[in-house]
């Protein structure tokens, strides 16, 4: 089994969406929540506040360096994610395809390093 | 490669080699798993092959002794890497000893059917990029090596040689599976598939650009669709793809002059290779027998048609559009809508056509500024088709075809734009 993450990136271009879209999307992943817990492959998951939020830390210096705000001002970033175990690409892509629906974006697929 | 081409017993033996090649991959990698050890393995038994054959003589069974050789070669290594790195360990248990290996219980034939099926959907894997699925496909299955496939297709040999190994470290670290797809993913995996063969032929039937010494893709993209003939027998599509290749492929001899391509209705039928094309229409027979229509089986038909007119004006154009017809009820692109209109011009008249053809959205495609302009020019607006022949040369890409276009627009007495 390899455990994949499915992450969801949010663009700057992403259109503003209604109270009634954002309940139907948290109702959505929810219930596919559920179906890979219950599954027995759900690793860990959830969404991110805002990148507004974020704070970066450089300790590389021997002293703390902390910067208010993300990393680079990028146009795409990390707006959720979910890692689960799947025995080959094929399932976590079956899975991501369900994911992408049920929040309503893209999802990126990637490997975690083997231990 | 160019003393194999030079020496026909050395190129005599490169086919054998290339022709087992894919099978010798195939099998190392579902029992070691690992397609990189199989490539590296597999090429070693075909240099080996190629030392020791010229003396020794081609085995009578070539694909056994190359698996063989590569399979004791592989176990080496393994096991020389087992003492050192654990991973390999458990590969390592479950080998049997070289010396045991019986070489006529190597493989079965349903063994070998089922290996090089899971090779090539691993290679045309839609998780990687087409360009990689095209190399992984020529390299692990078609057998070539990474300078005859970077050759074939004007790149880089460096940059080739890191675009499979990229692609085998994708395949290796997201775990892309080596297996058939199950039913219901199987009509989208192979259509992959077919596209990647589809373009090794257009590669090698209109290449991008004149290469003095490369491999025949054409002849490799006809090799590959019989192989993917023999391994799945029951899918007309993979029949419509070989047909459509063989009827294109035996008007070779005719579609060019000088560099220039000629036009199917200008083409010189006696040069058409008959035993090709009688080929092609047994297959197409085939899949009207099948009854289970797809793109690729329309084109044939389409092909076939064509190829059994003994001179242009003898095409049978109501079939040609009932074909279209057929193939848009089915899988509707603006293409295939070109294509009809094209037809629809030739059996109704050049202002029918030209009226289908307007409506399209394709003003991006040199194919329909082309097919405009020769309505035109057949409706007497001569000024009309000089300019779409015009816009049709700023896009085609493709030497053959833009010599074609200069010469359309010198017969209608105006000088090619300089490019």
């Amino acid at each position: 089994m390899t455990q994949y993450m499915l992450a969801v990136h949010h663009r700057e271009t992403d259109a503003e969406i209604d109270e009634a879209t954002v309940q139907q999307m948290f109702a959505d992943v929810d219930a596919f929540n559920k179906k890979v817990t219950a599954a027995g492959i759900w690793v860990f998951g959830g969404g991110l506040e805002p990148r507004e939020t974020a704070t970066v830390v450089d300790g590389r210096g021997g002293k703390r360096v902390v910067t208010d705000g993300p990393f680079i001002e990028a146009k795409e970033w990390l707006g959720g994610f979910w890692v689960l175990e799947c025995p080959d690409l094929d399932a976590a892509l079956a899975l991501a395809e369900e994911a992408s629906r049920a929040c309503q974006g893209e999802v990126e697929v990637r490997p975690f390093q083997a231990e | 490669m160019t003393t194999a081409h030079q020496n026909p017993a050395r190129a005599a033996l490169d086919r054998v080699v290339r022709a087992e090649f894919g099978l010798i991959v195939a099998g190392l990698t579902r029992r070691f798993g690992d397609l990189d050890l199989a490539e590296d393995m597999a090429q070693e038994a075909v240099a080996e092959a190629l030392q020791r054959w010229p003396d020794e003589g081609v085995p009578r069974n070539p694909a056994a002794w190359l698996t063989l050789t590569a399979r004791n070669r592989a176990i080496d290594r393994l096991r020389r890497e087992s003492s050192r790195q654990s991973r390999h360990r458990e590969a390592y248990d479950m080998l049997p000893p070289p010396e045991d290996v019986d070489p006529s219980d190597v493989v079965t034939a349903s063994e070998l059917t089922d290996d090089r099926l899971r090779l090539i959907f691993t290679c045309c894997h839609p998780a990687l990029a087409q360009e990689s699925q095209v190399a992984l496909t020529l390299r692990l299955l078609g057998g070539l090596t990474v300078a005859e496939i970077a050759s074939a297709f004007l790149v880089e040999e460096r940059a080739l040689a890191q675009r499979i190994t990229r692609a085998k470290k994708k395949i290796a670290a997201a775990r892309i599976p080596y297996r058939v797809p199950e039913d219901h993913d199987l009509p989208e995996r192979l259509e992959a598939v077919l596209t990647v063969v589809w373009l090794v032929f257009n590669e090698g039937y209109l290449p991008q650009a004149e290469a003095s010494e490369r491999v025949d893709l054409v002849d490799e993209a006809v090799r590959l669709a019989r192989v993917l003939g023999q391994l799945m027998p029951d899918e007309p599509e993979v029949w419509g793809l070989l047909a459509t290749l063989l009827l294109t492929r035996a008007r070779s001899a005719a579609r060019l002059i000088d560099g220039r391509l000629v036009p199917l209705q200008d083409q010189d039928r006696s040069r058409w290779d008959a035993a090709m094309v009688a080929e092609g229409h047994a297959l197409v027979r085939r899949c009207l027998q099948a009854n289970r229509p797809g793109p690729h089986q329309f084109l044939a038909a389409v092909n076939a048609v064509h190829t059994d007119a003994a001179t242009a004006a003898d095409t049978d154009w109501d079939q040609v559009v009932a074909l279209y017809d057929q193939w848009l009820a089915v899988a509707p692109t603006p293409v295939v809508e070109l294509n009809r209109a094209v037809a629809i011009g030739e059996r109704d008249g050049a202002a029918a056509g030209l009226a289908i053809i307007d409506e399209l959205d394709l003003a991006r495609y040199h194919a329909w500024h082309v097919a405009r302009a020769e309505m035109l020019q057949r409706l007497g607006r001569k000024s009309e088709a000089v300019q779409a022949f015009r816009a049709g040369l700023g896009l085609a890409t493709i030497p053959a075809e833009r010599a074609h276009l200069g010469l359309r627009l010198a017969e209608l007495g105006s000088l090619p734009p300089e490019a």
